[in-house]
C-alpha cells in the first residue's frame, strides 16, 4: 500500500489505476498535484470522532483525500454528502488497529454530466476491528456515481467484521452508477459482507403516491429521501441526520449546497 | 357525478375495455361484479390514470370536468380515491409521513390551508379508530409487513383521512375475514355514504354488499357492462353464476 501511494504521488492518476478507473479522463487531465495531497486524521486510543464532509458546488473539481489512522479501540464516523456540480471525489485510506471502528455513511447526488465518486481503502491491520460503509448514489440526466471500496484484512486480523453496502438510484436513462468492491482477506475468522445494487424509482410506488394526490416532484423527494436515509441511520443525533438528509435533498432539487 | 361513456382502453396494445358506459349519481353506491379477467381492475386504473393504461376512445366526466384530462394526482385532488386491489408497499416512507403529504398536497391544490402535525395526527387517530386499526401501524412504513387484511383496512383509513367525493374500491373485501369485512364495510358506509358522494364498489362477493348495500349492480364482462340491475342481481349472481346471468 505504501508503495502504491508513493507511485500515485509521482505521476498523475489515470484510468489505468484501479482506484481511478471510472474517473472521467477529461477531469484527470486537468488535475494538478496540489489537489492530490492527503490530509491526516488520527483518532487516539479509545477516542471517538465524527468527521463530516459536505462537497459543495465549486469552480473546479473537488478532490478530498483523508488518511485515517485509528488507534486501539478508537472510533471514527464519517458522513459525506456530495452534491457538487463538478467532478468530485472523496477518498479515505483507513488503517484500523485492534478493536477500532470505522464507519462511513455517504451520499452522492448529481445530474448534468458530473461524476461523483467515493473511494475507500480500509485496512484491518489488527484483530477485532470493525468497519461499516453505506453509500447511496442518486444520479440523473447524464450524472454518474461511483463507489470503489477496497477492504484488506491482513494475516492475523482475526474477528474482523467488515461490511460494505452500495446502492445506486438512477432517475434518468442517461445516468449511471458503478460499484467496485475489492476484498483481500488473509485471515480466516472474518466476517466480510458486501452488496451492490443499481435500480430505478419504483414506478408502482410513484403511481400509488400520485393516486393519493402527491405530485410527482414530492413523490420523488419522498422516495429519494427513503433511499438515501440508510446512509445516515447510524447517526445518533437525529437533528444531524435530518440536516444531512435535507442537504442531500437540496442537491437533488438543484440547489447550491 | 361520474359519467363513463363508451370507454375503450388498452394495455400494451391489448384491448381490455370495449365500450364501457356507466353513470353514478351523487348519493349512489354502485357495485361492479364480473368474472376474473373481465377488466374490473383495468377500469379502476383507467379512472385513476395509471401510466400504461391507454384510453383509445370514449369519455369520463367527473364532477363536471373531463377526468381523463387530469394527471393522476390532480384526479385525487379533484376528489377521486382509488382503493387498490393490491395496495403498494413503500419501504422507508411511513404512513403518517405519506398521508400528511398527500392530504396537504390535495388541500393546497384546492386552495386550503395545510393541516399542522398535531391536527393531522388527531384526524389519523380518529380514522384508524373507525377502522379498528392500531395507530402504531400508521407509524410504520406504508403497507410494509402488513397482512392482506391490514393492508385493506389501511386503505380505508387512508380514504377516511383524505375524505374523497368519489371512491373506486377494487376488491377491498378480498383477503378479509368475516369480522374485518364488517368493520371495513361499516367504514365505507361511514365515510362514503352521503348525499354528495359516490362509490363504485368492485367485488366478487355478496357478503360485502350485505353491509354496503348498493343502489345498483352492474355485471362487467369482456370489457363492457353486460347487465345492470338492483341489489337482487348480486343475489342472483351468487346463486346462478356469471355465465347464466350475463348470457
Ligand atoms: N399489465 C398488463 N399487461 C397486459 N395485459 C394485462 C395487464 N393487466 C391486465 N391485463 C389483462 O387485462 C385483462 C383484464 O384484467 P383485469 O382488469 O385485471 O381483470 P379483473 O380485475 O376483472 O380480474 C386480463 O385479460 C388481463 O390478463
Ligand atoms: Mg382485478
Amino acid at each position: 500500500m505504501a508503495s502504491a501511494s508513493a507511485l500515485s504521488a509521482m505521476r498523475p492518476p489515470s484510468n489505468r489505476d484501479e482506484a481511478w478507473r471510472y474517473a472521467p479522463p477529461t477531469e484527470l487531465e486537468q488535475l494538478d498535484e496540489s489537489q492530490l495531497g492527503w490530509r491526516s486524521l488520527s483518532v487516539a486510543e479509545g477516542e471517538t470522532e465524527i468527521e463530516t464532509l459536505i462537497v459543495r458546488a465549486g469552480a473546479r473539481a473537488s478532490i478530498q483525500r483523508v488518511d485515517v489512522q485509528l488507534d486501539r479501540h478508537a472510533r471514527l464516523a464519517t458522513h459525506v454528502v456530495c452534491g457538487s456540480r463538478n467532478f468530485a471525489r472523496v477518498e479515505f485510506r483507513v488503517r484500523l488497529a485492534e478493536g477500532s471502528h470505522f464507519e462511513l455513511g455517504g451520499v452522492t447526488l448529481g445530474g448534468g454530466e458530473t461524476t461523483h465518486e467515493i473511494v475507500t481503502h480500509v485496512v484491518h491491520a489488527e484483530p477485532g476491528a470493525t468497519s461499516s460503509q453505506v453509500v447511496r448514489s442518486v444520479h440523473w440526466e447524464c450524472g454518474t456515481g461511483n463507489f470503489l471500496g477496497q477492504i484488506d484484512v491482513v494475516r492475523g486480523a482475526q474477528q474482523t467484521d467488515a461490511a460494505q453496502d452500495f446502492k445506486g438510484l438512477l432517475l434518468d436513462k442517461g445516468a449511471s452508477a458503478h460499484a467496485v468492491p475489492q476484498l483481500e482477506i488473509f485471515a480466516d475468522d472474518v466476517k466480510c459482507a458486501h452488496g451492490a445494487t443499481v435500480g430505478q424509482l419504483d414506478e408502482m410506488a410513484r403511481y400509488y403516491m400520485a393516486a393519493r394526490g402527491v405530485p410527482p416532484e414530492v413523490a420523488k423527494r419522498l422516495l429519494v429521501r427513503a433511499f438515501i436515509a440508510d446512509a445516515f441511520v447510524s447517526v445518533d443525533d437525529e437533528k444531524e441526520s435530518e440536516r444531512l438528509l435535507e442537504l442531500a435533498l437540496a442537491a437533488l432539487e438543484g440547489a447550491e449546497l | 357525478m361520474l359519467k363513463i361513456d363508451n370507454l375503450h382502453a388498452e394495455i400494451d396494445g391489448k384491448r381490455i375495455l370495449n365500450g364501457l358506459s356507466l353513470t353514478v349519481n351523487a348519493g349512489e353506491i354502485h357495485a361492479i361484479m364480473g368474472p376474473n379477467g373481465a377488466g374490473k381492475s383495468t377500469l379502476a386504473y383507467v379512472l385513476g390514470g395509471r401510466p400504461g393504461y391507454e384510453v383509445t376512445g370514449g369519455s369520463v366526466t367527473f364532477a363536471g370536468q373531463d377526468l381523463l384530462d387530469l394527471e393522476p394526482h390532480e384526479r385525487a385532488a379533484a376528489g377521486l380515491f382509488l382503493g387498490f386491489q393490491y395496495p403498494v408497499e413503500i419501504p422507508g416512507v411511513s404512513n403518517v409521513q405519506f398521508l400528511r403529504e398527500a392530504l396537504n398536497a390535495q388541500r393546497k391544490a384546492r386552495g386550503e390551508e395545510p393541516l399542522s402535525g398535531g391536527e393531522f395526527l388527531k384526524l389519523a387517530r380518529e380514522k384508524a379508530g373507525l377502522l379498528k386499526l392500531d395507530m402504531e401501524m400508521l407509524k410504520r412504513n406504508v403497507n410494509v409487513g402488513f397482512s392482506g387484511g391490514e393492508k385493506k383496512r389501511a386503505e380505508m383509513v387512508q380514504m377516511g383521512i383524505l375524505d374523497p367525493a368519489f371512491a373506486v374500491l377494487d376488491e377491498t373485501d378480498s383477503g378479509l375475514d368475516i369480522d374485518a369485512l364488517r368493520v371495513v364495510g361499516e367504514g365505507i358506509n361511514a365515510i362514503m355514504r352521503a348525499e354528495n358522494k359516490g362509490v363504485l364498489l368492485i367485488t366478487h362477493y355478496q357478503r360485502l354488499l350485505d353491509v354496503v348495500k348498493p343502489h345498483k349492480v352492474h355485471i362487467l364482462s369482456g370489457g363492457r357492462i353486460v347487465k345492470t340491475g338492483g341489489p337482487e342481481l348480486a343475489l342472483q349472481l351468487e346463486e346462478e353464476g356469471y355465465e347464466a346471468v350475463a348470457a
